[in-house]
């Protein structure tokens, strides 16, 4: 398996990046209505259509395939995933205008949407389907529109978005720690999916810092990357003692 | 009423009826601007796009357009460049060079028209040139295709300045003429930028390395599919000037070339989809065998229906060896029936393959927990690409009532 720790093309001390146990995830949602709400992402009164509607962290259901009772079944939550390999990241390296970029100091695959054309190529060279379109116009009925994030800008239609990792969360912890006459290039913070986990199954953090709990957790025996064949180098790593599980996160044949 | 306007010595059919036709083009084209308004106005829900199919018929019938259109380029190249070793490209292409520019130009600049609806934003297409990533292939289209619009604009201008009426005035007979005499530079020019820009179409699918249907290795910065759909366009791009000759004769019930024409083009075509299809084969081989595997993926992976194997035979068997024994079988060339369905299924093996690394490409489910995406496009795709065919249509009806754009049809029609 690749390392983000190791193999990252970008240099420095800061690579953030999350781990998600499956074995604690009960798929109760709270992370993507979490996500949702902290980032001002619109809605529409009918989502019935899943390939038009605006998601950040999808949870995917992962089935074992077999019969009662051998039967099993897992949630699968699934940001972006933040690549960082030796290509630069899939969408990264295809976008036309530098609308979104990897930052080398922190490993986080940024969005600019008041520079996005909407040419949708970095939608279609990702194999995650992390990215969505806004196919329509945001609007938020009353009395949500008095419930935005402030700190984060609602996309207008016909541009992509994607999860950030919170991103204005931490332009706000860097804030607090200059404020504070400490080093804002270290600071540690959690996106809003990762406080929002009942069980804990969401650990966020900088995995270049050993000594980090995601560090940690990225090096343990059920880690494993989705689609780690692509090199891609995802910075979001899962555990699960089940190897079925393992064996569907990858194409193998 | 307008015989002042047809070159000389040439019939053309009566203006109530040349009217007509071009109120049913019109009409045509009105319903597809009609329908590249409501994209504008509305936004591009109204396709069938989505966030699994980023890329639909717009795109596909872009590339596969620009690819047809490349019969100006490359007989360009021919004429200008390759006449000097070869006479015979000059004296038979000077024929039909003219039409090959027509179709070119109608071909790039309805593309750009169309891919001004492809950008959720088109406000901001300028962001291309002034935001340019250097990495992305699409960079490369953008600054390619403008260049090269403009391009087959300076070369349809003299064209548009040999209407007899225009030629009369002193100055603009000047300024046609001396156009004329720096068309070679213009043509060379235009080889160059088109080279690239059908490459760096190629290159589009080709650099998605998160995508192992389209991804390929490559040269240097450049995937094989670079070369690939430059070679690709090189041979399906005369053919279908061929097929538009072919389609005026019938509609004027005229002969404008002689068929010595049509041969070379069959040769020509015949031979560049031939060095295609031996690396196209190689390439699917090679991606079959070596670079799939590497992402885990065998073949079969990549096909079910609607998406399915047939979309591979189609490709390789249907619209490419098929079309390499029409067109290169010295006793079949003799067959007009034989020889125009060779030059009608090389462009369909080209148009199939745009398919398949535009939409096909995506259909493919990566993460092996995901589903299969099928997609269809709505009228309001389906509008804008007719109305590009219309507009197409258009132009090179225009071209012909009142220019001069085959040299050959006064002598091939005395009566």
């Amino acid at each position: 398996m690749s390392s983000g720790t190791e193999n990252g093309s970008h240099g420095g001390h800061l690579h953030y990046g999350m781990v998600i146990d499956l074995d604690k995830c009960t798929g109760c949602g709270a992370c993507s209505v979490a996500c949702q709400e902290e980032n001002n992402i619109s809605f529409r009164a009918d989502e019935s259509d899943k390939l038009r509607g605006i998601s950040w962290l999808t949870l995917y259901r992962l089935e074992n395939g077999k019969e009662y009772p051998a039967y099993r079944a897992i949630s699968l939550p699934r940001p972006c995933m933040h690549c960082s390999g030796g290509h630069d990241s899939p969408c990264t390296y295809v976008c036309p205008v530098n609308a979104t970029k990897r930052d080398p100091e922190t490993g986080l695959v940024n969005h600019i949407p008041v520079r996005c054309i909407g040419c949708r190529y970095c939608m279609v060279a990702c194999p995650y389907h992390a990215r969505s379109f806004n196919w329509w116009d945001p609007v938020w009925p009353d009395p949500l529109t008095k419930m935005l994030t402030p700190e984060v800008s609602p996309r207008m239609r016909g541009v992509i978005e994607k999860c950030t990792f919170c991103g204005h969360r931490l332009n706000r912890a860097r804030d607090q720690a200059r404020v504070a006459g400490e080093d804002p290039k270290m600071v540690a913070y959690t996106p809003a999916c990762v406080e929002a986990c009942p069980t804990k199954a969401m650990v966020f953090g900088n995995l270049k810092d050993p000594q980090s709990e995601a560090a940690k957790l990225a090096k343990d025996p059920r880690a494993f990357q989705i689609l780690a064949k692509l090199n891609t180098d995802p910075s979001v790593y899962y555990l699960s003692k089940e190897q079925w599980v393992h064996k569907l996160s990858d194409n193998d044949l | 009423m307008d015989k002042a306007l047809i070159p000389d010595g040439v019939k053309r059919c009566p203006l109530p009826l040349f009217g007509l036709w071009l109120l049913v083009l019109l009409a045509i084209i009105g319903w597809g601007v009609y329908a590249g308004l409501s994209v504008l106005i509305q936004g591009l829900n109204i396709t069938g796009l989505n966030n699994y199919f980023g890329f639909g018929l717009y795109i596909c019938a872009d590339l596969a357009i620009i690819a047809l259109g490349a019969g100006a380029f490359f007989s360009g190249f021919l004429y200008y460049g390759m006449s000097r070793f070869f006479p015979v490209l000059k004296e038979e292409l000077q024929k039909i060079i003219n039409l090959a520019v027509i179709v070119g130009f109608c071909c790039y600049t309805g593309a750009l028209a169309v891919l001004l609806l492809e950008i959720g934003q088109p406000i901001r297409g300028w962001f291309g040139y002034w935001h340019a990533n250097v990495h992305s292939m699409l960079t490369e289209v953008i600054f390619c295709i403008s260049c090269y619009a403009i391009v087959l604009v300076i070369e349809y201008l003299p064209i548009v300045l040999e209407n007899r009426k225009l030629d009369a005035i002193r100055g603009v007979h000047f300024f046609g003429h001396s156009l004329h005499e720096a068309m070679a530079i213009f043509a060379l020019t235009g080889t160059f930028l088109s080279f690239f820009h059908q490459g760096s179409l190629g290159g589009v699918p080709g650099v998605m390395f998160g995508r192992p249907f389209a991804f390929r290795t490559g040269f240097f910065v450049w995937p094989w599919t670079f070369f690939l759909f430059t070679l690709s366009a090189i041979a399906c791009g005369p053919s279908f000037t061929a097929l538009i000759c072919k389609a005026v004769e019938g509609v004027t019930r005229k002969r404008l070339v002689d068929r010595s024409v049509y041969e070379l083009i069959a040769k020509i075509s015949g031979t560049a989809l031939l060095i295609y299809f031996v690396l196209k084969c190689a390439d699917t081989l090679y991606w079959a065998l070596d670079t799939a595997p590497g992402f885990g993926l065998k073949l079969s992976d990549f096909y079910q229906e609607p998406y399915g194997m047939w979309l591979l035979v189609a490709e390789l068997g249907v619209g490419g060896l098929l079309p390499v024994i029409l067109l290169l079988t010295p006793n079949l060339g003799t067959s007009n029936g034989l020889l125009f369905l060779g030059f009608f299924l090389n462009c369909f093996g080209i148009c199939v393959n745009r398919f398949a690394m535009t939409v096909e490409a995506i259909a493919i489910p990566v993460m092996p927990f995901d589903r299969w995406a099928f997609y269809t496009p709505t009228w309001a795709e389906w509008a804008p690409v007719i109305a590009m065919l219309a507009y197409g249509t258009l132009i090179i009806s225009l071209s012909y009532r009142y220019l001069p754009v085959f040299p050959q049809e006064k002598k091939l029609n005395v009566r």
